[in-house]
């Protein structure tokens, strides 16, 4: 029998106020059994603000501290600072934001924070756009993808740009670690919350949050698009330890990228070529990991 | 107690050592970087056991001490013009937090066009931020203010964040003697912050949050009741820093020879010790003129400004800053103070000092013939009727 290797304790109350199927709301869940009750979590202006709950209530049962948008880098710069301070060496600082928070508004913050060798984790739950404001697009919202800015019409497609490669940015800064996670995945996910915790030095953790009404999917099918998307190569598993990096979930063939887009509503007016470019691309992304892979070899007995 | 020669930035960063900040966060900018940089050197040197986290920028920089007073710590930053108007979202996150941070201003112009002289247009113009200000008029007055401030921020009454404010280079670059008081008699003053509301690890709670219209106005009623209490409270730190350290700073609005005065002109910052001469001057020459020093902007001393007001006719407030309204800002607010009152007097608006001129003696003299003859109450460059004067 399989051994369950994720800690049964909840650090989230179910009286949360996330939307049915939330992806960010399994991201956190998932980020703090493996953090356990010493975290002290940054949360900048996204979904989170809400789905924490208004005062006096909270949804976790940790410390959580409300940031500005654009700060969350600098914010657990700051409680770090604080924590070594006071003496405080065994909290646990993490800052969790969106994607737009982290790759748009929030970059310089973060880059700072990487480069000053902060001592704490940065994750990004990635719902691919700005969906506390009402699904806007951010730089990390897929090519074609609809959203309220990037509509679709007769002289619009869904958004023009490609994504921004996010893990690229930060791998750029040589944090200590580096993974993308998925809830999809919760053992892979937990195991490398775990890792990350034990680690010292600035660690970044890319976490695939499906958005069912941003995304337009039924909400009963958050895990399986999650699954669908690293099963499909659109978001690949893998962590960066030591610059070396390595794929820790390994797919032998991709499924094609139409089983993943024709589930979500946001994709839903492209068409075969427009599919096959998306194809193309994903391909060509998933043989540059494999490639790296080989190239960095598996790492020092 | 040992006298030394400082400039307002040594004296800012010796109050930061004196008060045993925990975390400071600071980004470069002219004139404030000597701050910055005594601090990296106390900070290297082992005489300041802080945690000193460079950021990219002063956004940042406030977010490091907001973030760090969050979870109980000590924290001191410094900045000007620029740097504090990139600050400004993060200012109200201060207040509104609670979070009893000190921040060392050097006032400098604010661009374009870039200038890096004097003018209080960068912090005038965050006056509705919910941060205490002060304005100092010496390097002596900036460390004991930056003293007094952390004391105040922290007092359970206050719990605000404090902005103590030097104009650039007068004081900044100018050194002075300055009686820098011993580590026991600040830490008789200042004992160590004692956490209120702040995050304990394994503890559930959430600073910030969200709200409704409910209970958002409960959180700005607090803060107004919170600034309500500065005077009071700062009359008590006042007291008890005149007491452990010898110097009483006297208050939010000091004055000098003002009781039987005709004409009072008040002045913030370094304009000040200029106006003091000249007043000296003119009551050598018989003529009854009278000086008020503004150090505290906000929360404006409106009682003090009102007492000042039934006992003097003419009142001339020097501006070193514009700021779009009907006449210099401290102007206007000295309007607004007196507005109620039945017996006030004509109230004259000098804007002086803009973007690094010189405050001269005879600019000041100027302005006390403006006071004293019958031209009516209005708003004048005074650097430009200078300019014009001297030309002839
Ligand atoms: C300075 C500033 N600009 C804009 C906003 C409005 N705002 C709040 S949440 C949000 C979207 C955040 O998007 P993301 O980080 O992707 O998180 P999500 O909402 O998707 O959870 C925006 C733009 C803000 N709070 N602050």
């Amino acid at each position: 029998m399989a051994k369950l290797t994720i800690p049964a304790e909840e650090w989230m109350f179910s009286g949360h106020a996330a939307c049915p199927g939330c992806g960010p709301a399994l991201a956190m869940r998932l980020l703090l059994k493996g953090l356990g009750p010493r975290t002290i979590v940054s949360v900048p202006a996204c979904c989170w603000t809400v789905i924490g709950t208004p005062f006096p209530t909270t949804a976790l049962r940790v410390g959580v501290l409300d940031n500005a948008i654009e700060a969350t880098g600098a914010s657990i710069s700051g409680l770090r600072a604080a924590a070594d301070a006071l003496g405080l060496a065994d909290v646990t600082v993490v800052g969790f934001a969106g994607d737009g928070g982290t790759a748009d508004i929030g970059l310089q913050a973060l880059s700072g924070m990487l480069e000053r060798r902060t001592d704490a984790i940065y994750a990004m739950y990635d719902n691919e756009a700005y969906m506390n404001t009402g699904v806007q697009r951010s730089g990390a919202t897929p090519w074609g993808a609809w959203t309220t800015t990037t509509p679709v019409g007769p002289a619009a497609r869904g958004k023009p740009e490609p994504k921004k490669d996010v893990m690229g940015i930060v791998l750029a800064h040589r944090p200590v670690y580096a993974a993308t996670l998925s809830p999809s995945f919760p053992e892979d996910f937990d195991r490398k919350v775990e890792l990350a915790k034990g680690l010292r030095g600035p660690r970044f953790l890319h976490i695939f949050a499906p958005c069912p009404p941003g995304w337009r999917f039924d909400s009963a099918e958050t895990i399986a698009l999650g699954r669908l998307a690293t099963e499909t190569g659109v978001f690949p598993l893998y962590e960066v330890l030591d610059g070396r990096l390595r794929i820790t979930r390994k797919v032998s063939t991709l499924r094609p990228v139409s089983d993943y887009l024709a589930k979500q509503g946001r994709f839903q007016h492209l068409t075969p070529e427009e599919i096959a470019r998306i194809e193309a691309q994903v391909r060509t992304d998933w043989e540059r990991l494999l490639a790296r892979e080989r190239e960095d070899g598996p790492a020092p007995a | 107690m040992a006298r030394k020669v400082l400039s307002g930035n040594s004296a800012q960063a010796y109050a930061a050592r004196l008060a045993r900040v925990q975390v400071v966060s600071a980004y470069p900018i002219t004139p404030q970087t000597s701050i910055v940089e005594k601090i990296a050197d106390f900070v290297a040197s082992g005489e300041l056991p802080a945690q000193y986290v460079k950021v990219e920028s002063e956004h940042s920089a406030l977010q490091v001490c907001l973030s760090a007073s969050a979870l109980g710590a000590r924290t001191y930053t410094a900045t000007s013009s620029q740097g504090l108007l990139l600050m400004h979202e993060l200012l109200h996150w201060a207040s509104g937090m609670r979070a009893p941070i000190v921040m060392g201003v050097v006032n400098r112009a604010v661009a374009p066009p870039w200038n890096i002289g004097a003018d209080h247009t960068d912090t005038i113009s965050q006056r509705d931020t919910g941060w205490l200000q002060f304005y100092a008029e010496s390097n002596q007055e900036v460390l004991d203010t930056v003293l007094e401030a952390f004391r105040l921020a922290e007092d359970p009454a206050v719990r605000l964040p404090v902005m103590v404010a030097e104009d650039a280079f007068y004081l900044s670059h100018t050194v002075e003697p300055v009686d820098v008081p011993d580590p026991a008699q600040v830490d008789r003053f200042l004992p160590p912050r004692e956490p209120h509301a702040v995050l304990v690890p394994g503890e559930t709670a959430r600073l910030g949050s969200f709200t409704g219209p409910d209970r958002y106005v409960d959180f700005r009623r607090q803060l107004a009741r919170a600034v309500r209490e500065v005077p009071r409270t700062l009359a008590e730190v006042e007291a008890d820093y005149a007491r452990v350290v010898g110097r009483d700073l006297g208050g939010p609005l000091p004055t000098y020879r003002a009781d039987d005065a005709d004409a009072v002109l008040l002045t913030m910052g370094t304009a000040t010790t200029t106006a003091r001469g000249v007043v000296d001057d003119l009551r050598a020459a018989g003529r009854k003129v009278g000086l008020a020093q503004l150090r505290l902007f906000r929360p404006f001393p409106d009682d003090t400004i009102r007492q000042l007001g039934v006992s003097v006719d003419r009142l001339g407030v020097v501006d070193r800053a514009y700021t779009f309204g009907p006449s210099g800002p401290v102007a206007t607010e000295v309007g607004a103070a007196l507005y109620g009152v039945s017996r006030r007097p004509l109230l004259t608006s000098f804007l002086a000092g803009i973007g690094g001129r010189d405050v001269t003696p005879h600019e000041v003299r100027r302005m006390f013939d403006t006071l004293l003859s019958d031209e009516p109450p209005s708003t004048h460059w005074e650097d430009l009727e200078e300019e014009a004067a001297v030309r002839g």
